[in-house]
């Protein structure tokens, strides 16, 4: 009836009937449509796509479901459940459509489910580890793999031979050979779904986990040379063809290894360029990544080795060409993708044993498999490592033999390739796919269930994650160079004299040719690490609400042995988000999301402390900037003037009460002046309108008590203030280009070392004009204390901050702390200072900039110094003097803090 | 020179020898500077030095291999308990710590000062940081490990500072053993 009623509304059922029972035949066709059809339902032309879409939309929901109960997902791996899940709606699929469909089609699984897993692997594969472990990985994954193919075979066609496989199975020496090799491969999937879980210590990680990554090559080449000698029988294979097996061993794993590095190259050398187009860089990366896994597979070459070899090589050359927030968008992408398909893959492997039409189920064939492969591997595995110890300086010891042959998983590669096999040349096929499906929920289900149990039991060492310090890694690079030297010295040419070499090769060569000239500072590892360490130090400074340093002490929290304050959450998150490799796929969405968790917090942070500039928000229409609108970027401009004009009294309260300190104590204040300038801003900001005579007064105020440098600062200061909104615009777009230049396309007023282009205020003006050389050697003045890197994240998040600007003043006004010093009656003081020294100096001349640097520093470039004040606070004074100023922070520090 | 295996041992004295260019029974500086990759080691010349103790300009091989024992890999034996008066034995991981210290300590002070400390960063991180930034990772390493803040690094800070560190493994040269 109902149906009926509403066909003569014009609308189809049809679609509705489809999608709740796919098989029935869609509504009543018969009746023309009556006219214009206000409401169509679709669903055939959707099906596919919207299939797709909802598999992994349950699949997301599975997992969700799963990490509801925190006591079952640490029992219990992840892919465990999902398994038992896929053999659920396996069966309803099967009860409800009476055939077994939605099942792991090999082809959907080579091509689409593998690729993200594999990319994620490889990219995010801690390479140093990988390479210094790469002797075992390979033998493992060779040798290993062939070991374990021919034994396992071998000893299946014994058991038949023995009587103890059903006469059904129809299978010769060299079927059981092929199974051997489909089935001896450890899975890479399988082996991080379970191990990511685990906690084993890295070394023990890598080598399992790299094996199962490398042992694809040869998997690939057993399963092929098998299956060709196969269907030409075993009469007729030659001694050649095994020489030829032989051969395309080296072919297919060489051959695939080379593409994955020409991919490599290519993708680190695109992002290069990409410097003005920085929205595509997360798509390139996982465009030549698929590349080069398509043309290796195209090229029958081993297309997981290219998307590991791809994924290694470019990673470090990548990483520095493309912003920072491509990287994020990479590494988020990659982990969702990845994370996917092993869900999905795990699911359908479940849905697809349900399929009883697909198997033929052999006691004998089963349970000898199932022996044969724990046996064989864990004796190929004792016999390799006894080999292998003989070579390593750390042995591998009897706990991580018994790890290595437990985690020896199987996966989903197996059972596709099975699933590939030619009924008509395998006759044995469907007793085969039993055993393989048997045997991966052995191996995933009971060894994954008890792995945990068993590496707790043996007391196995575990993985620790410590946070990087600058001291250890400066030390490792030294010890580095140490065994290189000495071996040298030794006149023995191995491991370190090779790493030695190609870090000599690559520094010189590839990564000039592969890395952005203005990202190849940023590479270098102690460069990095201390870049890293100071902006947890300003993260967490602020975190605290600036309290962290008082004047008895100065605690810095990621300084190991002095972290007697309490740490917040977000400190200790902080801390750990940056320890180590990354190994896990779903790291992701537990801790080590740093830099965006930085960001977040300081956004947050600031948000609620900030005054903000009154402005309208403007939505960003371009698609390949992220850019603000020149009015914005005044805004944002005046308003950290403003900031920085009124923090200028507590500096100069604070020079007076200087506190003697030791010399990198004192830097130290340095490091974190962000966080103070940030915490004496929002102290420090009146209620209600800001105007220009009033902070130059203030400026005034200080001038009086400085020395005769800040004097014609302040003065210059002042005499800007009469070209008011002009020069400031001019600084605004100066820096804003010079941001441009150097690359990062967030827009931030920071300093920069690339010199910026006579902006449009400066062709105006021409007495500006000469000073843009000044600006360079200004601007990366100011990057002494703090590095770029920073100062750019800390603008980021402040210019960040700003779009989500409120109207101003909705806040409630916070402490009036300018202080009560006579402002009026000090600002004629000014002006007769001001011919004699910031005059001469205002035009400072690039060449003489070097010999008067204090001077020009001081007072020709306070448009900079102006703009960078809310962020640099005070460092700009270091180089004035040296000796004197540094107490000064320090103590303006404190006081920041206790403001 | 006990510790040192005879097989390795007597690789060393054919590298000794074959370094020792004019037969003449020792090592001088020149000798060890014409390892052609020992050049663009940065560290390189203070590991040449290392194999001279002060003043000397010769080494002879007793000299040579006690310097090379310090990479020798720990092994199970070196880690029994041993007597207190039994000199600790060059490959242990304070030796080994004391030989990369005296790396970085070129007066031999026993303290890392932050100049030699901004030298060793200077060699180490290369060309693509400026001065500045350099004296601000400097501050920052030397205020690191620094404990009783006098602005150097003692040894014992120094081992403080790696404590995490897997010594045994990072300084050791498996063909020394």
């Amino acid at each position: 009836m109902l149906r009926t009623a509403l066909s003569l509304l014009g609308l189809s059922l049809a679609g509705v009937e489809a999608a709740g029972e796919p098989t029935q035949e869609p509504g009543p066709r018969s009746e023309p449509p009556p006219g214009l059809a206000l409401f169509r339902w679709q669903w055939h032309e959707v099906e596919a796509p919207y299939l797709v879409a909802l598999w992994i939309l349950v699949a997301s929901l599975a997992k969700i479901v799963f990490h509801l109960s925190r006591r079952v997902t640490s029992l219990v791996p992840e892919s465990c459940l999902l398994i038992l899940l896929g053999l659920v709606l396996g069966g309803i699929v099967l009860a409800v459509a009476k055939k077994a469909e939605y099942q792991l089609e090999p082809g959907t699984f080579f091509l689409f489910l593998l690729p993200p897993i594999v990319l994620d692997s490889g990219y995010f594969m801690p390479s140093r580890l990988f390479f210094d472990n790469l002797g075992a990985i390979l033998t493992y994954a060779v040798v290993g793999t062939l070991w374990n193919a021919f034994t396992t075979g071998a000893a299946l066609w014994g058991l038949q031979q023995a009587g103890l496989v059903a006469p059904r199975v129809q299978a010769g020496f060299l079927d059981f050979l092929l199974f051997g090799s489909l089935i001896s491969a450890v899975d890479p999937v399988a082996v991080l779904a379970v191990f990511e879980e685990v906690h084993v210590n890295e070394t023990l990680f890598i080598i399992v986990f790299g094996e199962s990554l490398l042992n694809d090559a040869v998997t690939v080449v057993l399963y092929k040379v098998c299956s060709s000698f196969v269907e030409m029988g075993s009469a007729n294979v030659q001694a050649t063809d095994y020489l030829k097996g032989i051969a395309s061993l080296f072919v297919v794993s060489l051959g695939g290894a080379a593409v994955g590095f020409v991919f490599a190259f290519l993708l680190a050398l695109t992002t290069r360029f990409t410097k003005r187009v920085r929205i595509i860089e997360p798509l390139l990366v996982f465009l030549l990544a698929y590349a080069a896994y398509l043309t290796a597979e195209m090229a029958s070459l081993s297309a997981i080795l290219a998307v590991t070899t791809c994924g290694l090589g470019c990673k470090k050359y990548v990483e520095a060409n493309i912003s920072r927030k491509s990287r994020t968008a990479v590494k988020y992408t990659m982990k969702t993708l990845a994370s996917c398909a092993e869900t999905i893959i795990f699911m359908l492997l479940g849905i697809s044993a349900v399929d009883s039409s697909k198997w033929a189920w052999d006691s004998g064939l089963v349970l000898g498999t199932l022996v044969f492969i724990l046996f064989f591997r864990a004796l190929g595995v004792v016999l390799q490592t006894w080999v292998l110890n003989q070579m390593r300086l750390v042995p591998l010891d009897k706990i991580d033999q018994v790890v290595m042959s437990y985690g020896g998983l199987r996966g989903a590669v197996a059972f596709a390739l099975v699933i590939l096999l030619d009924r008509t040349k395998v006759p044995a096929k469907d007793y085969f796919v039993a055993t393989t499906i048997v045997v991966v929920f052995f191996t995933v289900i009971v060894q994954g269930l008890t792995i945990k149990p068993l590496v707790k039991w043996l007391k196995v060492k575990r993985s620790e994650h410590h946070k990087p310090t600058l001291n250890q890694e400066l030390h490792e690079h030294t010890f580095d160079h140490i065994l290189a030297a000495v071996e040298d010295v030794v006149g023995h040419h191995g491991y370190h004299y090779w790493r030695d070499r190609w870090e000599q090769f690559d520094k010189k060569y590839l990564s000039q040719l592969l890395m952005r000239r203005s990202a190849y500072r940023i590479r270098d590892q102690i460069w990095d690490v201390y870049y890293r360490l100071n902006i947890r130090d300003a993260i967490s400074f602020v975190d605290q609400g600036g309290h962290v340093l008082s004047s008895t002490g100065l605690a810095l929290p990621s300084m190991p042995s002095r972290n007697s304050m309490a740490e917040t959450s977000v400190t200790n998150l902080l801390r750990e988000s940056s320890s180590g490799a990354c190994l896990d796929l779903q790291v992701i969405d537990t801790v080590r999301s740093g830099r965006d968790r930085e960001d977040a917090v300081m956004h947050h942070l600031l948000c609620g402390g900030l005054y903000k500039p009154r402005r309208r928000y403007k939505a960003s229409c371009s698609r390949h900037f992220i850019s603000e609108d020149p009015q914005e970027r005044q805004d944002k401009e005046i308003f950290q003037q403003n900031m920085k004009r009124r923090l200028e009294p507590f500096k100069s309260t604070r020079h007076n009460i200087c506190l003697t300190k030791s010399k990198p104590r004192l830097r130290k204040g340095g490091h974190k002046k962000d966080g103070v300038a940030n915490t004496g801003m929002t102290a420090g900001e009146p209620p209600g309108d800001l105007g220009f005579q009033d902070t130059a007064a203030v400026v005034l105020t200080l001038a009086s008590e400085e020395e005769e440098e800040e004097e014609s600062d302040s003065s210059e200061t002042e005499k800007e203030d009469d070209g008011g909104i002009i020069f400031v615009a001019r600084a605004t777009s100066e820096v804003l280009q010079e941001g441009k230049v150097s690359g990062t396309h967030e827009v931030c007023p920071s300093p920069r070392i690339i010199p910026p282009s006579p902006t449009c205020a400066e062709k105006h003006l021409p007495w500006k004009s000469g000073q843009g050389d000044l600006a360079v050697y200004v601007s990366s003045e100011t990057t002494k204390i703090v590095p770029v890197d920073m100062q750019t994240g800390w603008s980021q998040s402040i210019s960040s901050l700003e779009s989500l600007a409120s109207p101003p003043c909705t806040q409630a006004p916070t402490l009036p702390h300018l202080p009560p010093h006579p402002m009026a009656p000090e600002e004629p003081q000014a002006p007769p200072t001001l011919p004699s020294d910031s005059l001469p100096s205002f035009a400072f001349p690039p060449s003489l900039a070097k010999a008067g640097r204090s001077h020009s520093e001081s007072s020709a470039d306070t448009p900079q110094q102006q703009e960078l004040q809310p962020l640099m606070g005070q460092e700009d004074r270091t180089h004035l003097s040296p000796g004197a100023a540094k107490p000064r922070w320090c103590v303006h520090f404190n006081k920041g803090g206790r403001l | 020179m006990q510790e040192v295996s005879q097989a390795s041992l007597a690789r060393l004295y054919q590298r000794f020898r074959a370094l020792d260019k004019n037969k003449k029974g020792y090592l001088c500086r020149v000798d060890l500077q014409q390892i052609g990759a020992l050049a663009v080691n940065p560290l390189g010349d203070r590991i040449i030095d290392s194999f001279f103790p002060e003043g000397s300009h010769i080494v002879d091989f007793p000299g040579f291999a006690r310097v090379l024992a310090h990479f020798r890999p720990v092994e199970e034996e070196d880690t029994r308990v041993r007597d207190a008066k039994e000199p600790e034995p060059l490959n242990s991981r304070m030796n080994k710590l004391r030989f990369a210290f005296q790396l970085y300590d070129l007066d031999r002070d026993g303290k890392i000062s932050w100049d030699e400390m901004l030298q060793v960063l200077r060699l180490m991180v290369g060309v693509q940081v400026t001065e500045e930034q350099l004296e601000s990772i400097t501050d920052r390493t030397v205020q690191e490990a620094d404990e009783d803040g006098d602005g150097a690094v003692s040894f014992l800070e120094f081992v403080k500072s790696l404590e995490k560190m897997n010594i045994e493994q990072k300084m050791s040269i498996r063909i020394l053993k």
